[in-house]
């Protein structure tokens, strides 16, 4: 009796997901279109497809200018949030210590917190201590909400992480150091990477945090807020696609990375 | 003390604390200490007054603050309606395509909320997309949502989709199948084993899920701005407004402690009832 309901109730889950997956999709599958366009003003059906928009991005050197920043923003970020997540985690997941409950907590609140709130309570921040808000500060202030988001996804590595590698390499005669470079890192580099990947995307596409922080210098999401909310220009979508496909990008270059190091593993248990 | 200092995970931890309680913690302190400065100073050295305080309360920002309460609220429960069946797909159905789902759902979330949200406005906008189509099919002209309120819960229904989505699919994979089968054995119906089962047994997951969109979307900004085109004014609007338009930093900090504790409460509730370590760290 049971599994007859289940059979009428999965065909409408998996339309129902469908939905969801189409649903989340909508807007982006709209910014691309819009930004084959030829047309000043937007308006669907397209009828004239063009990429001249692109053209100009490409060659534009203000444009060129805001990836720039974002880019340099985003890899700072990777690099200083993954390090600090790496030590992070240790202390989430891996060793038992007095206050680590505490420590856990304290850690995941500013996920919860609103980031405009952050972003502004930084700016008052910056101001009373006499820094001069610049793209060096919004590495700063992503670091903040983004460095809790990576010891998650490193954490959730280290739980499954076995202790006793550690302990036999050590018996062996490995320094800590050793230790850390030959069994810990290795062990766990499927969540530093993903954790990475994360960080700069995270950073990459960052608005709340970045339009209270940044100062004089621009990113490319701020760039876009600006221009959506004073007038519409073709460049929006236009930039807006060249972030996605940036996105996807990295994505595809975690996923081949990952395959690799998954080939490697098989490779290494065969011999 | 030093013996705790010397343990191995009390120095890992060092680094990211640090971290924190020069970009969270102190900054926090801060505007706490602001919002009971005197109106429109830039200093924290005058005399602790409460009459930031008195002229919120007194003014009209409880409307705001209504409205995103009450935003965040229908938020909560059109997510909790419409991702519990995916997740339930995703934790029992799909097995190995399950992770699949994930990544097709997980990947908007690293593309720039405000691209995003600016694909809404070209989908919803006259002669955008959804109406576009609509006068070239059927040629039929409805009205816009945009720049109303429906569009605004849109806005916050789509961007904080992921996030309750995800709680709710660790929740329900909480629920063991033979639970389930025994009360279907013992002649439950679908309906009460939905009810006594598999909602309280998967609630640390619902409560995970509910509170941080629900906590999310009051202190969201570009929601309201860009989709809502000002219709309605959020408590992050006001905030942003007090800080920069009206340089009135002592009254944009106590909005902010207000707005901070409100949902520091709700945080504070959920982390006293769930185990991270159990949650995360799930095999």
């Amino acid at each position: 009796m049971q599994a007859g309901k289940t059979n009428f109730a999965k065909p409408l889950i998996l339309v129902w997901t469908a939905c969801i997956v189409i649903f989340l999709y909508t807007p982006m599958v709209s910014v691309v279109l819009a930004s084959f366009s030829r047309k000043r003003y937007f308006s669907f059906p397209v009828e004239n497809w063009d990429t001249r928009w692109y053209e100009k991005a490409f060659t534009s050197l203000s444009v060129r200018d805001l990836l720039f920043t974002s880019f340099s923003v985003a890899a700072l970020v990777t690099i200083c949030s993954v390090v600090l997540a790496f030590f992070g985690a240790l202390a989430f997941a891996r060793y038992d210590w007095k206050g680590r409950k505490l420590f856990q907590k304290i850690v995941l609140l500013p996920i919860f917190f609103p980031q405009a709130v952050l972003g502004l309570a930084l700016l008052l921040w910056f101001s009373e201590l006499g820094i001069i808000t610049s793209w060096v500060t919004a590495v700063f202030a992503h670091m903040i909400w983004i460095t809790p988001i990576v010891t998650l996804i490193v954490s959730i590595q280290v739980y499954s992480f076995d202790p006793a590698l550690e302990e036999a390499a050590m018996d062996m005669g490995a320094t800590r150091l050793q230790t850390l470079r030959d069994v810990t890192i290795p062990v766990l580099s499927p969540g530093l990477i993903s954790g990475g990947v994360f960080a700069f995307l995270l950073s990459w596409g960052n608005f709340p945090l970045s339009l209270f922080t940044t100062g004089a210098d621009q990113t490319v999401p701020e760039w876009l807020y600006a221009k959506m909310v004073s007038g519409y220009t073709p460049m929006v979508p236009t930039l807006g696609s060249l972030m996605m496909a940036g996105a996807a990008i990295s994505l595809f270059v975690m996923y081949i990375l990952y395959s690799l190091y998954k080939m490697r593993q098989k490779r290494r248990f065969a011999a | 003390m030093i013996r705790w200092l010397m343990q191995p995970g009390v120095r890992a931890a060092v680094p990211i604390s640090i971290l924190l309680l020069l970009g969270f913690i102190g900054p926090l302190l801060m505007v706490t200490g602001y919002s009971f400065m005197p109106p429109r100073t830039f200093s924290l050295t005058g005399t602790p007054t409460l009459a930031n305080f008195i002229s919120i309360i007194s003014d009209s920002y409880y409307i705001s603050f209504l409205w995103s309460v009450g935003l965040a609220a229908i938020t909560v429960l059109i997510l909790l309606v419409i991702c519990y069946p995916v997740s339930y797909g995703m934790a029992k159905m799909f097995g190995p395509w399950a992770n699949l789902v994930t990544m097709i759902i997980a990947v908007p979330l690293l593309v720039s909320e405000n691209i995003r949200l600016f694909g809404w406005v070209l989908f919803l906008l006259k002669n955008g997309i959804a109406d576009g189509s609509l006068q070239y099919l059927f040629g039929i002209h409805l009205p816009s949502i945009l720049y109303k309120v429906p569009a605004i819960i849109l806005g916050l229904v789509y961007v904080y989709l992921p996030f309750m989505l995800f709680p709710l699919v660790i929740g329900l994979s909480m629920v063991p199948n033979a639970v389930k089968e025994a009360a279907f054995d013992l002649g439950a119906s679908r309906f009460q084993v939905f009810r006594e089962i598999e909602v309280p047994l998967a609630m640390p997951g619902i409560l995970i899920g509910s509170l941080l969109v629900f906590v999310l979307a009051l202190g969201s900004l570009a929601e309201s701005k860009i989709l809502g085109g000002q219709a309605v004014i959020m408590i992050a609007d006001d905030i942003e407004s007090a800080f920069t338009f009206a340089q009135n930093w002592p009254k944009g900090a106590m909005l902010s402690l207000l707005l901070i504790s409100s949902s520091g409460c709700l945080i504070f509730f959920l982390f006293k009832r769930i185990d991270l370590d159990r949650i995360i760290g799930r095999r």
